[in-house]
């Protein structure tokens, strides 16, 4: 992961620290979440049967996934066969450079760009721009993200951290450096702002020669590609330009057109809380006649071969990229998308990204603690990814190193940094519980003293207090309590 | 080495726990889950597609196929509409009672033709009920994709009950994926403002859906 967007991010509790202080962001997440969580709940109640098929879905996922490599070369060869190409990139840089390459090959120095996850996380439009290639972004939060020169905070609902007033300043000030500027008298009616958003963009479509996508599900058994949205600017770039580029994690496969029965009942209900997203698009290789003549497909693995290697991590490849864990998880609802410092935000974005980009930064080994584990995101997973298994097995990595694999290779972590004090502390309580002399002495001395307690801890305590109540040390010992009331006599006889 | 090489290189590596003879494809997944929701009747069904249909705002209508032709010519005229796109194969009946410019979908014309006509009329792969969602699978009577995307409004003939199935499921077994498909369920919308939903981005502001019964005469 690139992560070109989040560089110098603070940690975790930082970032949430200063979020969760800001009243408009949390106002408009508490009602995103609510009101989607609500919704959700309605649109899976429909369904008898979501316990077979979130069954299904994990199955078939994980199936794939065990045999990953078999189903990427049938892959490719159905692609190849329907007349697309085929392309591998083992990072994102490469990524980035195979499709600035395509680019230049059609001579276009301008795309438009369908909502994608994969191209976020590879930093695609900052590559693009850098060599004078510009990327619009169609999809709506996406423009409003892309125009307001900001990072997105949610995976589905990307821009849900501002409200309609700050929409409309943005459209107003930034859409003439784009193209067709915003109407004037813009208001802040949602209607209004859609429709400033059609106009401005639809002059874009109309010209575009290049589309870059990335995909919901790719089909080994058949080639074919789907992508589903609700606006239609993920039509426009799959069908009007002449070259369509699409850019896909190689997790992102199901072996048969069948298996598509099953996710397209998940992906809608938990993500949108509809029973089917207005628009999806399916396409195998290219059509003659109807839609792109020329198309690419870049299969990315950016870390995921990585995480692949880990058999309790590799779940969370299983990922369909829904948002249910967002709306679902009281962490995120206070304190937003961008405190997670990367592009994968939420319970699935702290197991995936220090997943994909390992535990070296600090916000990535701070990311497997944002979360209270209260299991909400295991409930609502489609595919049942098990988030506070991996987050409590991220955890443990973190803070006892230990061996993960790197770029392919394996490698042995070293502890990180910042866990010298708990881990001296686990430490100290092994040798007191080793040492019952010891130990009763100490709880003796904590009783008698426990006036003059601070109620923080000192030193490196200090992280581990801020954000806990110190308890409160008994006036007695259990064990002198339990000596002076029994006598330490067995009563149960 | 070349990234493909090093990419399933890789992957081998990262599966060295998968036992080779892991649990076949056809043995790893228990399709218990149902083919369709509720046993409904052939009529149910055709009225719950209408219902769904409705629920994410499409305009549902419903006539024989003797009343198709004024039918349509109403919807045009009520949507002021003084141009229409035709797919090659639609039955020219259809539009006969309509007294409207037809334009033909051809390769050769641009997308900024396409931009200045008011309509489009097509019909369907298939409707599946429990979602409200019509299929376009680029048949001869629905044409390129692109002209169900770019004209504001959209009509969309679904024969009842032969074209409408239960279920996602049931819809899979009857689609070909080698043909370039669009589901659709509901004019275009979004929300990403405030999650207000607002109809008509990008896509047809207008999708109107006439549910069409043999009469018997036809």
């Amino acid at each position: 992961m690139s992560g070109g967007t989040f560089v110098g991010m603070p940690a975790f509790p930082e970032a949430a620290h200063e979020a969760v202080s800001n009243k408009t962001l949390r106002a408009n997440l508490r009602h995103a979440t609510h009101t989607i969580r609500g919704k959700r709940a309605k649109a899976v109640a429909e369904m008898s049967d979501w316990a077979q098929l979130r069954e299904a879905g994990k199955r078939i996922k994980d199936h794939t996934l065990r045999h990953l490599d078999r189903y990427l070369v049938q892959l490719e060869e159905s692609v190849t066969a329907a007349g697309g190409v085929v392309h591998w990139a083992a990072d994102a840089d490469e990524a980035n450079q195979i499709v600035i390459d395509l680019v230049r090959m059609t001579g276009e120095s301008e795309v438009v760009k369908v909502k994608s996850m994969a191209t976020q996380e590879i930093g695609l439009n900052e590559a693009l721009e850098a060599e004078g290639i510009a990327a619009y972004e169609t999809d709506l939060a996406e423009l409003i993200v892309q125009l307001g020169k900001d990072r997105p905070s949610h995976i589905l609902v990307p821009a849900i951290h501002r409200n309609r007033g700050e929409i409309r300043d943005i459209f107003t000030r930034e859409m003439s450096e784009w193209g067709r500027p915003a109407p004037e008298g813009l208001t802040d009616t949602p209607a209004e702002l859609a429709e400033a958003a059609r106009l401005h963009l639809r002059e874009k479509f109309l010209r575009a020669k290049v589309g870059v996508s990335g995909a919901n599900f790719m089909v080994a058994e058949t080639g074919t590609l789907v992508v589903v949205e609700s606006e239609g600017n993920g039509r426009m770039c799959l069908t009007l330009p002449e070259t369509l580029i699409s850019v896909v994690g190689i997790e992102k496969i199901v072996p048969t057109w069948q298996d598509l029965e099953v996710f397209l009942q998940t992906l809608p209900r938990s993500s949108t809380a509809e029973r089917m997203n207005p628009y999806t698009s399916t396409w195998t290789g290219t059509t003659d006649g109807d839609g792109p003549q020329t198309f690419h497909l870049v299969l990315i693995d950016n870390g995921r071969t990585d995480t692949l290697a880990d058999e309790v991590g590799r779940q969370a490849l299983r990922c369909i990229r829904c948002s249910a864990c967002l709306n679902v998880c009281p962490v995120y609802e206070r304190a937003g998308g961008h405190a997670y410092g990367s592009v994968y935000p939420g319970p699935i974005g702290a197991i995936l990204s220090p997943q994909l980009r390992g535990t070296a930064s600090e916000i990535d080994a701070s990311l497997p603690y944002a979360s209270s584990l209260c299991g909400a995101c295991y409930e609502v997973c489609p595919v049942a990814i098990d988030i506070p298994e991996v987050l409590v097995h991220l955890r443990e990595r973190v803070v006892q190193g230990g061996p993960a694999t790197r770029e392919g290779n394996k490698v042995v972590l070293k502890p990180a940094k910042g866990h010298a004090a708990e881990r001296a502390a686990m430490r100290a309580a092994r040798w007191a519980f080793g040492h019952p002399g010891a130990l009763r002495t100490g709880q003796r001395l904590a009783s008698r003293t426990r006036r003059f307690h601070p109620r923080t801890l000192p030193g490196p305590g200090r992280a581990w207090s801020g954000t806990r109540d110190l308890p409160a040390v008994p006036a007695e010992p259990f064990r002198d309590w339990w000596q002076r009331t029994h006598g330490g006599k067995d009563t149960t006889k | 080495m070349n990234s493909r090489d090093l990419i399933l290189g890789r992957v081998r590596r990262a599966l060295a726990d998968v036992p080779r003879d892991d649990t076949p494809y056809d043995q790893a997944v228990d399709r218990d889950y149902l083919r369709e929701h509720g046993n409904l009747g052939v009529e149910e069904t055709v009225e719950l597609l209408a219902e769904n249909l409705a629920d994410y705002r499409a305009i549902v209508h419903r006539c024989t196929d003797a009343e198709l032709p004024a039918q349509l010519a109403g919807m045009l005229a009520a949507h002021g509409s003084t141009s229409v796109v035709v797919p090659p194969g639609l039955p020219p009946a259809w539009l006969s009672a309509a007294d409207i410019t037809r334009v033909e979908d051809r390769a050769e014309s641009t997308v900024y033709d396409l931009d200045e006509v008011d309509s489009v009329v097509t019909a369907c792969a298939l409707a599946i009920a429990e979602t409200g969602t019509i299929v376009l699978d680029g048949g001869p009577d629905q044409g390129r994709r692109r002209i169900t995307l770019v004209p504001d409004h959209h009509i969309c003939v679904v024969r009842v009950p032969d074209q409408v199935v239960s279920s996602v499921p049931q819809a899979f077994e009857l689609l070909d994926p080698a043909r370039v498909l669009t589901w659709i369920s509901g004019p275009s919308a979004t929300s990403d403002i405030e999650l207000d939903r607002v109809e008509g981005v990008h896509g047809p502001r207008t999708l109107e859906v006439v549910l069409v019964s043999g009469d018997g005469r036809a």
